[in-house]
């Protein structure tokens, strides 16, 4: 085993886990505002990725326009979603609601399917696809831009929540939401602006793999698994948790790839994602205890 | 409320049962209405993979389906009897292969079934077919379909495994005459039957498998997987597996600065590998049937391969890949062995046995009592793709 | 049960009667195999979701990791009889006890979790699953599953037919109804939802909330086993892609569907949800957009379930006539 080998591992499981933490902040915001799992997430991611490859392909937009407009479009794709299926239900159980979204990610898929066809699509890498050497280990310009965007997402998200008035007031419904309501805070478009920011960074992560691994309608169940597990493992409602918790999946399952098999990746992820619920029944990062399912 | 909720469930269950079996019979009654001035139509089921991970293949197979029936029955049917399709969708799993092919013997009553389009699916109807005692015209490439026990009444129109391996282990010991491989396979049962193959007939060709290793079908990411492979002093790589794996394999060993050959399957003959992995398929040598480069094909199977090819695009404005070309294969055989034998169980299935030298699309097809696979590997060629075009590799 | 002081009409076990006897008589006007193979399936559903409904309306809480022990059966039952060609009745009792220990073992540690994070740890155990019947190739023929498993046999009396395999997975399904009512009319029943109630409450009046909690899902994972066995008879394969989280979710789906904790509402969600799978396969491309709407709306206009919006429609139009005391009892305990 050489060094350079086991950094190429690192590398690659950080660009895997870069997009598990994209996924899981979108878990977290929603978990925090409503304090369901919201299952069409994945959804979101699948949405994002192919709107982008279409008016990218089909419209020949420039690529920054083509991602804009993606992103703006399953962000009013998440609005929808909150106002007609899940503002009806916000005094249900909270199993209710995850069926809920369950229904509608069954439905999301495959209403993509008969739009998109079966078959998967790519779009080109934003700055070309020269890899970059990296003491030994290269990098390809893409994954450098997955980590950037992560980066960029957490600092804004914490600017955020700590200096504009919304942001504060979205923290404040997280921890205590009778409380927030009695303050005057309209938590129902709390939720709604979750929801949407929730699409907006689902999106995003679609619109930085498609380059990397391509996307289809049927990526979002299997990217969705991932971010939730990165947001169970680093705890629930922390956005610092989900990309401790992303970032770590990523790279546990790239190394028991390098030093096991790739057969066995998923158990071993799962195993220890187990273990450390054992010791710590609210993940790595997670603070009190909290959930109605 | 005890009441109640027994009451709903005493009026629900059976109307529901009942709309089930309603909705049924009217399919039938209107099929019949329909032919009715013609002899009675030939049942042919038909389980394909339309939705789910196989959905790529099972649709192409579903739409040339179609097509031929449409062709065969505007073209007055056999012998005057017009063919019946059913067509069920698996979504890619066994479990509901297991359901439909019940529904398509027990309910339909169909003489012959076409299918499945994945390895499970087709394992997992197979011994009911047997048991029913009517023929299967598998679409899949696993080896166990022909050659587990109950092999009596499937026949196959993909080309087996077994020859797509033996072509490619004859590319790499007498054309790249190299002595160390390694293999990343997908880990479904496609990349399995492969990745296993490829080891038994390594060593007979004097080749020497220096690492294996899978990806799971969803991944995003293989380049763990190269490393591994680029530390272990190999001369060429073999993938094998469907769209996107190879695609992104392709991707991720240009980023890691491999330029030992890549060898691809089967699996990744369509248009669609090239589109998505752009630059990085340019020299990719793969095995494939001939339909990809008609021009290898002799006189009169390029004809028949050259008017598919035209029909297909016609009717659907885009190009047909070689699973479509599995069920041209099957549906044509059948329609054959029926004008000959009619819907006999047995004397059908002897005369599918009896098919000699059927110009297909996947191959020239002869099965025997002893072969329900019907090809050679010459009726596969190594294919390179350059400047985004396939070119026979000699 | 309160059962002397109610109508006859208002008694579970008469409901049980009923149910039997349509479920017994339905095969007669169904003389295609194709039918009795889904009254099977129902039958097989049934069974587990009743064990699940218990687990989710009465303790609490929701497993995503079914599909597991579902599995599980599935696989003992098919490696013993197909690779030691042992009886498949020990088959079927081999995987009770396997799933029962197996259930036993990640129960104590996993149930001290709460929400959403119990979910993910069954969640992530069944995935661990999954992944040993892909990669134990010697004994789960990975991918490609195991192919003749053989069907269930009294004697030289071979359950073959898909209407004698039925009679027996009736049989299954009405002891699993009836246990299910006695369970919950029973100690352990209040305790139970003294627990899905409120957790601490229950704890300070002395209710050992966590031994019942883990009894229930012993339970629920035992006859999610026995259906796994039952199904691999029925089919006579198994491959790992049947063993999915999808089917985990699909099983919680039907509890939901259904009506939480009410056995009656596994049975409607069960046999509810096969039905419209299989009914839906008509529709081509468009099977699963309709299913998913169909999951929404559902939810949304019946956030109950089947059950629950019946028994509401039922206390409107019934308001001003009789009144029906047990009801608000009834409704109280399943929120």
């Amino acid at each position: 085993m050489h060094l350079d080998q086991l950094l190429q591992f690192i590398i690659s499981g950080i660009t895997s886990g870069s997009i598990y933490a994209l996924i899981a902040l979108g878990f977290t915001l929603i978990y925090n505002s409503t304090q369901i799992i919201n299952f069409a997430q994945g959804e979101f991611v699948m949405l994002g990725g192919l709107f982008a490859v279409s008016l990218y392909s089909v419209t020949h937009l420039p690529l920054v326009l083509a991602i804009i407009l993606a992103i703006a479009i399953v962000t009013i794709v998440g609005v929808v979603f909150e106002r007609l299926a899940i503002r009806p239900l916000k005094d249900s159980s909270g199993i209710t609601l995850i069926i809920v979204t369950i229904g509608a990610s069954i439905l999301m898929k495959n209403v993509a399917m008969i739009f998109w066809g079966r078959d998967p699509q790519t779009m080109p890498p934003f700055t070309g696809d020269t890899p970059i050497n990296f003491f030994g280990a290269s990098i390809t310009p893409q994954s450098l831009w997955v980590i950037g965007v992560l980066i960029l997402v957490v600092i804004m998200l914490q600017l955020f929540y700590k200096r504009s008035v919304i942001g504060k007031a979205m923290k404040a419904t997280s921890i205590d939401p009778t409380a927030a309501r009695l303050m005057g805070i309209n938590t129902s478009n709390i939720v709604m602006l979750s929801f949407a920011m929730s699409a907006g960074f689902a999106s995003l992560a679609g619109i930085l793999i498609t380059p990397i691994s391509m996307t289809s309608y049927s990526v979002g169940g299997f990217l969705g698994l991932k971010g939730f597990a990165a947001a169970v493992l680093g705890g629930l409602g922390n956005p610092v948790g989900a990309v401790v918790g992303g970032i770590l999946l990523g790279v546990l399952e790239s190394v028991s790839i390098g030093f096991i098999s790739s057969g066995y990746k998923d158990a071993i992820a799962f195993l220890i994602l187990l273990l450390v619920l054992f010791i710590r029944p609210s993940g790595i990062m997670g603070s009190k205890l909290r959930g109605k399912v | 409320m005890k009441k109640w909720v027994g009451m709903l469930l005493v009026l629900i269950v059976p109307l529901m049962l009942l709309g089930c079996q309603g909705s049924a019979k009217q399919e039938q009654a209107t099929s019949t209405s329909a032919t009715e001035a013609a002899k009675e139509p030939f049942k042919v089921g038909a389980i394909v993979s339309v939705t789910g991970p196989s959905a790529p293949l099972g649709e192409a197979e579903k739409k040339t389906l179609l097509l031929e029936v449409e062709k065969i029955n505007a073209a007055g049917g056999i012998d005057g009897h017009k063919i019946d399709l059913f067509i069920q969708d698996d979504q890619s799993e066994a479990k509901n292969a297991v359901l439909a092919v019940s529904k398509l013997i027990d309910e339909q009553g169909v003489i012959a079934i076409i299918g499945g389009t994945t390895t499970p699916c087709t394992m997992a109807i197979k011994d009911a077919i047997a048991k029913a005692q009517i023929p299967q015209m598998a679409m899949a490439a696993g080896i166990p379909i022909t050659k587990a026990p109950n092999n009596e009444w499937v026949f196959r129109t993909a080309q087996s495994d077994a020859i797509a391996v033996q072509k490619v282990i004859g590319y790499m010991s007498t054309g790249l005459k190299i002595k160390k491989f390694a293999i990343i396979h997908d880990a479904n049962s496609f990349g399995q039957s492969g990745a296993t193959e490829l080891q038994n007939l390594a060593p007979k060709a004097g080749l020497t498998v220096v690492k294996v290793d899978s990806y799971k079908t969803d991944d995003t990411n293989m380049s763990t997987q190269l490393t591994k492979i680029k530390g272990s002093g190999a001369e060429a790589v073999v993938v094998w597996g469907t769209n996107p794996g190879p695609a992104i394999a392709a991707k991720n060993m240009k980023e890691l600065g491999m330029t030992i050959p890549y060898i691809g399957s089967h699996g990744i003959g369509n248009k669609k590998f090239i589109e998505l992995a752009g630059n990085a398929a340019e020299g990719v040598v793969f095995p494939a049937g001939k339909v990809l480069v008609p021009s290898s094909a002799s006189g009169e199977q390029q004809t028949v391969i050259q008017a598919f090819l035209d029909d297909y695009k016609a009717k659907y404005g885009e190009p047909a890949n070689s699973f479509a070309g599995h069920a041209y294969d099957a549906i044509n055989i059948l329609t054959k062995a029926l004008e000959k034998a009619g819907s006999g169980n047995e004397k059908l299935r002897t005369a599918i046995t009896d098919t000699k030298n059927f110009n297909g699309i996947s191959g020239i097809f002869s099965y025997a009592q002893a072969d329900h696979d019907g090809l050679k590997t010459t009726d596969m060629v190594m294919v390179e793709i350059k400047n985004g075009a396939w070119q026979e590799k000699k | 049960m309160r059962t002397n002081r109610k109508p006859v009409i208002q008694s579970n076990w008469f409901w049980v009667l009923v149910y039997g006897a349509i479920m017994a008589l339905l095969p007669l006007a169904l003389t295609n195999n194709y039918y009795i193979k889904i009254l099977i399936i129902m039958g097989i559903n049934t069974i587990i979701v009743l064990g699940l409904n218990l687990l989710m309306g009465y303790a609490g809480q929701v497993s995503l990791g079914h599909a597991a022990f579902y599995g599980i059966g599935a696989y003992a039952s098919a490696i013993l009889t197909t690779k030691y060609g042992l009886s498949p009745w020990f088959g079927i009792a081999a995987s009770v006890v396997l799933g029962g220990l197996i259930a036993y073992a990640i129960a104590v540690p996993t149930l001290r979790l709460k929400g959403h994070y119990l979910a993910m740890a069954t969640l992530g155990f069944a995935e661990i699953v999954h992944v040993l019947f892909l990669e134990l190739r010697d004994y789960t023929g990975g991918t490609d599953g195991i192919f003749g498993i053989p069907s269930i046999s009294f004697g030289s009396f071979t359950l073959e037919t898909p209407i004698k395999l039925y009679a027996l997975v009736l049989i299954i399904t009405l002891v699993a109804l009836i246990m299910a009512i006695n369970i919950i009319n029973s100690r352990v029943g209040r305790a139970l939802r003294a627990v899905h109630g409120s957790e601490v409450a229950a704890s300070a009046m002395g209710v050992d909330t966590s031994k019942y909690k883990i009894q229930v899902f012993v339970l629920s994972a035992v006859l999610a086993c026995i259906g796994g066995s039952l199904y691999a008879h029925m089919a006579g394969y198994v491959s790992p892609e049947s063993f999915t989280l999808g089917v985990s979710i699909t099983l919680v789906t039907m509890v939901v569907f259904g009506g939480m904790a009410n056995v009656w509402g596994a049975v409607i969600g069960a046999s509810m949800l096969t039905l419209l799978q299989e009914y839906l396969k008509g529709y081509d491309d468009y099977n699963f957009v309709i299913f998913g709407a169909i999951l929404v709306l559902a939810m949304v206009f019946m956030p109950k379930g089947l059950v629950g919006a019946g028994s509401k429609l039922i206390q409107i139009a019934t308001r001003r006539s009789t009144p029906i005391p047990e009801t608000a009892g009834d409704s109280s305990a399943a929120s």
